[in-house]
């Protein structure tokens, strides 16, 4: 139970997948003007995130111990098949879901979170219930940098910017100083 | 007309280089740029492995341009990339281990690199192979670039080394946090910025020049 804990507390907030792994940056740069595509498209991540989860590890277990050369190429297939019939049965079943996630869900397979997450998962020998939660986790980390550094950007839209540092140049310095309040978390397990 | 390709395939190589530099000019690319710029050598493996995937993926998909159909391009483009990348992955642990086991999951992270899919769909499918391994070269090369001068600038000011030898003696207090993620933000901040105030330069000057010419006619 406390390895679950460490898990999850350990990939939402310690080791942040944008703000210390640099995973899923494209996104993060790219979707983090406004609230709440933000977090349409981080909740959408990990729902995609939980269901690579259990494909990778059944991969993992049953057919990739006898191709190993084929991780790589197999996860990419994986992912995206997955998204794309993920996309699929929420067309069907939810509209009004499929509506909210528009064309976030297509572009989910090239977010590098995604993989990362499968190959970090497999490379530490994560069971089912662990890769789970590590899926949680990781997702909910991706969400929390998202919208902290949307909420930031809309705040940052209405104050007086120096031209030259408009844009990327800005979001980096930003995402800079977030991930040194992140690093304080590194603090939380020691004692 | 030979002289006329020959030009062609320079200018699709220096264009890579430096007025479509994908790291500083076009922001692509930005998550193993930030991830393996800790130290000098990993961010030269990273850009070498990265260089080879490119040029090989490039190579093959202008050759088998009118192979492919529309319809399922990016994953036929996808499964390239993949296959470049676990070949990738295998020399690398074969010829420096220890860089590959720092790498770690950003090696097979390459599928994603979204400038290689990126030159595939924009450029490789529609050129002859030339031109194609000309393009190729040119981003991979400038890829390199950046990430060689984003791991060097970072490893100087970290460590107070480049490629593990001191540079500065004994009482260099080490800048640790260009080591560390926010390190790795900062930096290429400051180095966009830098790249932005060069092209304001430019546009002034240009400017200028163009109301001289005004004036004088």
């Amino acid at each position: 139970m406390d390895n679950l804990v460490w898990i999850f507390i350990s990939a939402l907030l310690v080791n942040n997948f944008v703000l210390s792994y640099f995973l899923g940056l494209c996104p993060f740069f790219g979707v983090s003007g406004k609230l709440e595509t933000a977090l349409r498209l981080g909740l959408a991540s990990t729902f995609v995130m939980l269901i690579t989860a259990l494909c990778t590890w059944f991969l993992n277990t049953y057919i990739l111990i006898y191709a190993p050369y084929l991780k790589i190429i197999s996860f990419i297939v994986v992912i995206a098949s997955t998204v794309q019939f993920v996309e699929m049965v929420i067309k069907k079943f939810s509209p009004a879901l499929f509506r909210a996630l528009g064309i976030y869900l297509p572009l989910i397979t090239t977010n590098c979170a995604i993989l990362g997450f499968a190959i970090f998962a497999t490379n530490r020998g994560y069971g089912l219930l662990e890769g789970l939660v590590f899926a949680l986790g990781a997702g909910g980390g991706f969400t929390l940098a998202l919208v902290l550094m949307a909420g930031l950007r809309e705040e940052n839209e209405l104050s007086n910017v120096p031209p030259l540092m408009k844009g990327t140049a800005m979001s980096l310095i930003i995402a800079g100083i977030l991930s040194l309040a992140f690093m304080g978390f590194a603090g939380l397990f020691s004692s | 007309m030979p002289t006329n390709v020959n030009a062609n395939a320079y200018d699709e190589f220096i264009k890579g280089i430096w007025r479509e530099n994908p790291v500083f000019v076009q922001v692509l690319a930005m998550c193993p740029m930030l991830a393996v710029t800790n130290s000098a050598v990993n961010a030269l493996a990273m850009g070498l492995a990265t260089f080879f995937v490119l040029l090989g993926s490039s190579t093959l998909v202008s050759l088998f341009k009118s192979l492919i159909p529309k319809q399922v391009r990016i994953s036929c483009y996808v499964i390239i990339i993949a296959t470049f990348v676990t070949v990738a992955d295998y020399i690398l642990q074969a010829l420096i281990p220890e860089v590959h086991k720092e790498l770690g999951a950003f090696v097979p992270l390459i599928v994603v690199n979204c400038m290689i899919l990126g030159r595939q769909e924009a450029f490789a499918s529609k050129h002859p192979v030339g031109l194609a391994i000309a393009d190729a070269m040119g981003m991979g090369f400038g890829f390199t670039l950046a990430l060689f001068i984003l791991g060097s600038v970072r490893e100087i000011l970290g460590n107070g080394s480049l490629f593990g030898i001191l540079l500065f003696g004994q009482h260099f207090e080490p800048w640790i946090v260009m080591l560390l993620p926010p390190g790795g933000f900062l930096m290429l901040g400051m180095i966009l910025l830098f790249f932005n105030w060069l092209k304001e330069k430019k546009d002034k000057v240009r400017a200028a020049t163009e109301l001289a010419t005004m004036e004088i006619s």
